[in-house]
């Protein structure tokens, strides 16, 4: 199997920021399995009865648990923003340098915007946690 | 000397052939979810508390139960393809690939199984 040829490792090319993004849609991507995982524990106890309920709560506003939150969060603004980038270009949109670098840019932006909104209301005066 | 006869040594040597529905339900699954994380993440955002109370009575009213049971399934699905991506693309040992794919696939089944195994006890707990 190593025989065959293979295509040049990532390291060849210079560095530009739209790759970046890319390894972060897989890191982000992974991170939300791993969010995922925590949701469904969350939704168990809930099934489980108020007395189980009780006790994940107390795990989900610790400290180690409200960071994670917050990573999970950001990490699935990130995804869905990039997600949709994906999306255009599986249509056949936006493949121009320029273009590319400009969603990016936008990806980037609105993905940091709207993780700040979401952490406001998460963790912020009033919020839910 | 072989027993394998020419012919074996060359079938089921090219692609499996199922590339296109990997990408096409990765994609299908993704348009999905976009409507559906966004709903979630709201309506998550607009509890008015964690409490056990408000949150099975938000979840057992009206469509939430249909829909967050959706949500779960898809989500996991989409988990599925994707981490198998992962690990074809920087797990080089086969041994090791064949062990984390299962594993991958069976923990993405377990959670969709138990996100609607939740969400259907929680539903139907408010019913009666």
């Amino acid at each position: 199997m190593a025989e065959r040829p293979l295509s040049p490792h990532v390291t060849v090319y210079k560095w530009a920021y739209t790759m970046t993004l890319s390894i972060l849609h897989r890191v982000t991507g992974v991170a939300l399995f791993l969010a995922l995982i925590g949701l469904i524990a969350w939704l168990m106890a809930a099934a489980a009865g108020p007395s189980a309920y009780a006790r994940a709560i107390t795990t989900l506003t610790s400290l180690p648990a409200k960071c994670l939150i917050a990573i999970a969060v950001l990490a699935l603004c990130f995804h869905f923003c990039n997600g949709l980038r994906h999306l255009a270009w599986d249509m056949g949109l936006g493949f121009e340098r320029a273009q590319a670098r400009r969603s990016a840019l936008i990806v980037i932006v609105v993905a940091l915007l709207a993780g700040a909104v979401c952490l406001y209301l998460l963790f912020g005066v009033g919020g839910a946690v | 000397m072989s027993l394998r006869t020419p012919l074996g040594r060359v079938l089921y040597q090219g692609t499996a052939r199922d590339g296109v529905s990997h990408w096409w339900v990765q994609r299908v699954t993704a348009v999905a979810l976009a409507p559906l994380s966004i709903w979630l993440t709201l309506s998550l955002l607009w509890l008015p508390t964690t409490s056990y109370e408000a949150v099975t009575a938000w979840i057992g009213s009206g469509l939430h139960p249909v829909l967050l049971g959706f949500a779960v399934v898809l989500a996991a699905w989409h988990a599925w393809l994707g981490i198998q991506v992962v690990i074809e693309d920087y797990v080089a040992q086969l041994a090791w690939k064949m062990l984390l794919l299962l594993l991958s696939a069976f923990v993405n089944a377990l959670l969709a199984a138990s996100g609607v195994y939740a969400v259907l006890r929680i539903a139907l707990r408010s019913v009666t």
